[in-house]
């Protein structure tokens, strides 16, 4: 069982090295079977039930992310700060258990200290779904609210549900078809990122992306959106929302490892990804989808 | 399920295209109709349009020179604008916007250059710094015989002519970024692209007409009667067939009653009933309709012929300005979730706000001016001062 083993080093202030001597701070998984490689990022098994030891791991975890954002900026996805990372033998992807988010909304802000997202725009967000009894639905998120903390409002649900969402790194993604410098892309590994220093900023990926993942950014104007944590994934690390939930509502993993967490519980359990119908074979996979998702 | 709350993804409470979009595609489109009258007359031999054949002409390249204005003062990095042209990506329909553009710019600064070949010559005969630049565009050959002038003709109407489908391209093009995004249930529409030809030569006829009869009246030139009617009767055609296809595309959706039926039903009762079905439709093309059929079918004299055609070209400017509105600000309320809208009005003196857009359209005229003050883009016979008819 590939369980990830928190690097509790970076708790002081972020000043631990990674295996590599390259003295960047990290927040690490490390893979407990193979120090010094590259491990497998895989965030958990899923229905493995956590244990509360694991739970506060994650919390624990989380609160050192917190720490360690607090003075270093996030890293931009660069190669050579994982010289031995192989491109080629991952194809990384991402899971939702529906049935498991409790909106917490951990996630968010683990996005948002990892990555530094500007105020007003979000790369990761909740959406709250509250079906009344005479079958009105409420949809709600909290990307403009305080700490994203989902207010109670008083409505009468029958049923209720979170669902995450955020970029769905589309194999056939429309954003890097549209793109028209070629600022968009997709790596060699399955994630769709963007090229700051290339962007014009013209906002056509923003208004062709069906799930309204994108953004412009309003301190870089230039597009912007998840990365799948791309400057974690080459250090064998999570990204910081799987990391942060308490659930295992979210997962990661790569779908060219036929053993991983994340091809297993594709194999096994039914699931479903958003629009299907736009052909853009999203690679964020939603377990206990309801129909009411869009 | 029905949802009566209004909810929109988070990333897409503030539009991302907002008035610089909107004009855009409007000033693109002005040069539609300019190039199309002075092809009626350059290809197809319309010569009761010859008054404002060179006119046209001008004014098609003074809106081109502007069109691409709105687009870099939208750019988050319009520095890196060049990227477009240096590292295109072939799948983007935006991609191939620098190079259509381009070859649209230089096809209609050639055809100028060959058609006002004899006016810059007469000019650069003269003195000072006019006479120079003049000297300077017709790269300092001054020759003038009969077998340049034929030569240059000639050029200028296979100029014409290869101008049409370049033209078609250029604003087709246009139509075409929003008709292909399926992400957006109000611009995805393989119509989106003819409707976009048709609207752009309705508005760039509008615009001549509008401007041709302020030209006069301030001038105190006379307008020629044949020339305004013929360019009513055109504006009448053309505005038909961009207002059928707009409608014809609304009913094929309503008609079909698909999913985003549901969706774009409340956006166009909500959202855009004031701008699209009151503004756009019951308003800046049922009377202009009217006003131009009238027009056409029945006999009136001058002045109510030329009050009635000024009136309809101008709210036929103000139909496509509401049209390109509607199709950019009204696509974007709608959200991707498909169970709200956000909203959005302009502000005036932000850096896309209306201030600027306004300066922006304002450009084109005054460049207009000073060309005719340089080349003069009338006939002599048409500015000769007499009384204002209309």
């Amino acid at each position: 069982m590939k369980m990830p083993v928190f690097d509790f080093r970076l708790s002081a202030f972020g000043k631990a090295e990674e295996p590599g001597g390259r003295g960047q701070p990290t927040i690490g998984i490390e893979e407990a079977n193979g120090p010094g490689v590259l491990p497998n990022v895989d965030s958990r098994k899923p229905n493995a039930g956590s244990s509360r030891r694991d739970i506060l791991k994650v919390l624990a975890g989380g609160t050192g992310l917190l720490v360690w954002r607090v003075d270093a900026p996030a890293q931009a996805a660069d190669p050579r700060a994982a010289p031995d990372y192989d491109w080629e033998k991952h194809w990384w992807a991402y899971a939702v258990d529906t049935n498991k988010c409790i909106g917490c909304t951990a996630c968010m802000r683990a996005c948002r200290t990892e990555n530094d997202v500007p105020e007003g725009v979000v790369r990761t967000w909740v959406e709250r779904y509250r079906i009344k009894s005479d079958g009105d639905v409420v949809v709600d998120a909290t990307a403009n609210e305080p700490d994203y903390v989902f207010k109670d409002d008083g409505v009468q649900a029958e049923r209720s549900f979170f669902v995450p969402k955020l970029c769905n790194h589309c194999e056939k993604s429309v954003c890097n078809q549209v793109c028209p410098v070629g600022a968009a892309y997709q790596t060699k590994d399955g994630v769709v990122l963007v090229d700051r220093k290339h962007c014009v900023g013209c906002g056509y990926c923003v208004q062709a992306c069906p799930y309204g993942s994108r953004f412009i950014s309003p301190k870089l104007h230039v597009a912007d959106k998840c990365t799948f944590c791309y400057h974690r994934l080459a250090k064998g690390m999570a990204p910081a929302c799987v990391q942060a939930c308490p659930t295992g509502a979210r997962l990661f993993g790569d779908l060219k490892d036929p053993h991983s967490t994340l091809s297993e519980l594709l194999r096994q359990k039914r699931y479903r990804v958003l629009k299907p119908e736009m052909g853009t074979h999203p690679k964020c996979y939603y377990l206990g989808l309801d129909r009411e998702v869009v | 399920m029905e949802s009566t709350a209004n909810f929109v993804f988070p990333n897409e409470l503030n539009v991302t295209w907002s008035v610089m979009i909107v004009l855009y595609p409007y000033i693109t489109g002005l040069v539609a109709g300019a190039f199309i009258v002075s092809s009626l007359y350059h290809v197809f031999g319309r010569g009761e349009l010859k008054p404002v054949a060179r006119f046209s002409l001008a004014s098609a390249f003074m809106f081109l020179c502007f069109a691409t204005v709105p687009l870099l003062v939208h750019l988050g990095h319009p520095e890196r604008a060049f990227n477009i042209m240096v590292t295109p990506n072939f799948t983007s329909a935006m991609a191939g916007f620098g190079y259509i553009y381009s070859a649209y710019l230089i096809l209609v600064a050639l055809e100028i250059w060959f058609v006002m070949r004899a006016d810059f010559i007469r000019r650069a005969q003269g003195t000072g710094m006019p006479a120079l630049l003049a000297k300077a565009i017709l790269l300092f050959d001054l020759r003038e015989t009969p077998e340049t002038r034929a030569a240059d003709h000639r050029i200028a109407t296979f100029l014409a002519g290869l101008g049409i489908p370049l033209a078609c391209l250029l604003h087709g093009y246009v139509g075409f970024l929003f008709g292909s995004l399926k992400a957006n249930p109000w611009w995805s529409t393989p119509l989106m692209f003819v409707i976009f030809i048709f609207s752009a030569i309705v508005s760039g006829i509008s615009v001549l007409i509008f401007h041709y009869f302020n030209v006069c009246r301030m001038n105190g030139w006379r307008v020629d009667q044949a020339c305004v009617r013929s360019m009513g009767r055109y504006l009448w055609g053309f505005m038909i067939i961009a207002v059928a296809l707009e409608l014809m595309e609304l009913l094929s959706i309503a008609y079909k009653q698909t999913e985003e039926w549901d969706v774009l039903a409340k956006l166009i009762d909500q959202r855009l009933f004031v701008p699209y079905v009151v503004l756009q439709f019951l308003v800046f093309s049922l009377v202009p309709f009217f006003m131009l059929g009238v027009n056409a079918l029945t006999r009136r004299s001058d002045r109510v012929s030329n009050r009635l055609t000024w009136i309809a070209a101008t709210m036929l400017l103000v139909q496509v300005l509401l049209m390109r509105w509607n199709v950019v600000i009204g696509g974007q309320l709608l959200s991707k979730s498909l169970r709200g809208f956000t909203s959005y009005f302009p502000g005036i003196f932000e850096k896309e706000g209306v201030l600027t857009a306004g300066i922006i359209f304002t450009l084109p005229f005054g460049l207009l001016y000073l060309f005719h003050r340089f080349v003069p883009l009338f006939p002599e016979s048409a500015m000769e001062r007499a009384r204002t008819e209309g």
